[in-house]
């Protein structure tokens, strides 16, 4: 595990953190005692470590939705490109939709996965506050999810396999968004996804929120990080809506079902790919290695696959996704 | 403590009032008829103030005399307009919606919506004929839940279009609707997959769908099967988008334009073929369907 720097920073974005820190500060302060004094406090350090273990593992073991979200959003975790590095070798990056701009909240290019060649595209946040502003905080305008087409479909054109990241609050809601039919952009990655004829493997690392997600999100399997969250609108989103109080967004998290958990439930997703206690960012080499691995099992599944097995695998999978009742004609009167 | 005696006290206040505004809220109602205008007898266009006979505005296809607004239809209204008399076949009427997340209120909401609008859910499907041609058909309603797409809107759209695709039949869809139902999270965004998958198979393999946008059609349903149209028309004056016009507000910091988002806007983007008033409507739809019809021409006597 990495040693927690920045400490008070972390406890603004992940409060449920603080009384571990609060831990960590005494066992430090009385080892500092300890050393000034000359006193020997072997075993008293050794019985908080030993408490701060137990800790650790009553607060990581019981995560809220709320609390889970909040590890998927905070600012040290891995990025697209990040695991795009450690996972696989050999990134070219590519760039642009090849009609309007290159929208870097979207990142994507040709790179090798033990060796095997696939496309590789994801939504790529920002990692400090310049970075964001480029990257409209991990947000596509309609020209980032064009990008993503084009490198998805000359994936299929030359059948490599496809691997998408999905990390993002939603599409870019803005005016020139909209002027260039942001709407469409969604739909025809949604459409063209379901159609092609190699692998499609969708992982959600972080945050997967809305349409802007689903946009990378069409395939045959769709994995998630133990701490990643994917919903239908960001729970902050949902609260100004629902009760008009978007400062309730915990309340919603719990109300949406939004974990990794809940979505196996559902059948939306295949797989559950556990992150190193505390989260993947203390980690981000463990959780590659976990990450490389699912995909690789995947992939070797999928690949004994004909396309057209593979259009029909991924179309029974959308297809049957929904919960509702169909009453028989004698339950229901026509009104 | 003293201060919390006051603060009760003050409380204590409220109910007063509230008992007091049972008595005002009757006598406003006992006036209100002899002020306003008679309930279903007239209407008030909501664009330009005109107020005109209810029995004359739907002559009028429910379009305003004076300003041309064209006033939000429910579905079983459109499809009274639309189609040919008599030969609209309902399928799938009996699908109804669950509460999977469990989530505050919703099923309360859902006895609500049905109550107010006689459906069962937020979309009507069925087979039918425009003009003579045959067509596998759905029409939102945003009367239900705000014409929100759950599972049940995702299902009956991939069934209607499977269907389009068996008996080979075109396919029409009609949208409304202030997006994904948030009351089913995943399981509404994944409809958004669901259709377009659907959709994806229908016309690859050459069947026609021919999407109308109407006031409004907005967030997942625009982001899905209704911007995948071979044809894609709008009502006059539709708002149509993904994101809301408060949240782009917002995000731009930024007063929008009051054509921001209207049909006119995105015809003038390039993102819509036509912009077509409801008189139009039906005769539009029978001429792209003649033009499909398998044996092409031999209908071209259709108005």
């Amino acid at each position: 595990m990495l040693p927690r720097k920045g400490c008070e920073r972390m406890s603004v974005e992940l409060p449920f953190e603080n009384p571990l820190d609060e831990l960590r500060k005494k066992i430090n302060h009385l080892r500092q005692v300890g050393l000034d004094q000359r006193i020997d406090f072997t075993d008293e350090l050794a019985r908080l470590e030993e408490r701060y273990k137990e800790l650790e593992e009553e607060i990581y073991s019981n995560l809220s939705p709320a609390n889970i979200m909040h590890l998927a959003r905070v600012h040290q975790r891995p990025t697209t490109l990040d695991y795009i590095n450690l996972v696989f070798t050999d990134f070219i990056e590519l760039h642009g939709d090849r009609v309007f701009a290159d929208d870097l909240a979207i990142v994507g290019g040709l790179a090798k996965l033990n060796g095997v060649p696939v496309t590789v595209v994801g939504h790529q946040r920002g990692k400090d506050t310049k970075d964001n502003i480029q990257r409209f905080f991990g947000s596509p305008h309609p020209e980032g999810f064009r990008k993503a087409l084009r490198f998805m479909q000359q994936a299929n054109k030359f059948g490599r396999p496809i691997v998408t990241f999905i990390d993002t609050k939603g599409a870019y809601p803005g005016d020139t968004a909209e002027a260039r039919n942001q709407s469409e952009a969604i739909a025809r990655n949604l459409y063209e996804m379901a159609l092609f004829k190699v692998p499609v493997i969708c992982v959600v690392i972080g945050e997967g929120g809305s349409g802007g997600a689903l946009a990378l999100g069409v395939g045959n399997r769709v994995l998630m990080l133990e701490n990643a969250i994917y919903s239908v609108i960001s729970p902050n989103g949902a609260a100004s809506i629902l009760w008009k109080d978007a400062s309730k967004a915990d309340q919603a998290a719990e109300a949406m079902k939004i974990t990794a958990k809940d979505l196996k439930e559902f059948g939306v997703i295949e797989e559950i790919i556990p992150e190193p206690k505390g989260g993947a960012h203390r980690d981000p080499a463990v959780q590659a290695e976990s990450i490389k691995g699912a995909l690789w099992r995947h992939l070797q599944e999928l690949s004994a696959m004909t396309g057209e097995q593979l259009v029909e695998d991924r179309y029974r999978k959308f297809r049957a996704i929904g919960t509702f009742a169909e009453l028989t004609p004698a339950m229901s009167e026509t009104p | 403590m003293f201060k919390d005696f006051f603060q009760k006290k003050k409380y204590a206040v409220v109910p007063m009032g509230a008992n007091a505004s049972p008595d005002k809220a009757a006598s406003e109602a006992e006036e209100r008829p002899k002020r306003e205008i008679p309930e279903g007898l007239m209407n008030r266009c909501s664009k330009c103030g005109n107020i005109q006979f209810t029995k004359e505005l739907e002559k009028n296809l429910k379009v305003c005399s004076t300003c041309g607004h064209h006033f939000r239809l429910n579905a079983w209204e459109r499809i009274a307009m639309t189609v040919d008399e008599g030969t609209f076949q309902e399928i799938d009427a009996n699908l109804v919606s669950e509460d999977p997340l469990e989530f505050p209120g919703y099923k309360k909401k859902l006895q609500q919506q049905t109550d107010n609008s006689g459906l069962k859910d937020a979309i009507v499907t069925g087979i039918g004929e425009i003009g003579g041609f045959s067509a596998v058909i759905g029409v939102m309603s945003f009367d239900f839940f705000s014409g929100s797409m759950g599972s049940v809107v995702g299902e009956k759209i991939a069934r209607a279009i499977e269907l389009a695709g068996e008996k080979k039949l075109p396919l029409l869809l009609f949208s409304t609707s202030g997006g994904a139902r948030m009351q089913e999270s995943i399981l509404s965004l994944m409809q958004m997959a669901k259709t377009s998958a659907a959709l994806a198979k229908f016309q690859d393999e050459g069947g026609l769908f021919i999407s109308v946008f109407t006031d409004p059609t907005m967030g997942g349903v625009s982001a899905s099967f209704a911007s995948l149209g071979d044809y894609n028309l709008a009502e006059p004056g539709a708002l149509i988008g993904f994101a809301g016009r408060i949240v782009i507000e917002q995000t731009i910091r930024q007063k929008l334009p009051d054509n921001f988002q209207t049909a006119e806007f995105n015809l003038k983007h390039g993102q819509l073929d036509k912009v077509v008033h409801r008189k139009d409507m039906k005769s539009i739809l029978t001429k792209l369907l003649d033009m499909h019809a398998p044996e092409k021409g031999v209908r071209a006597d259709v108005r």
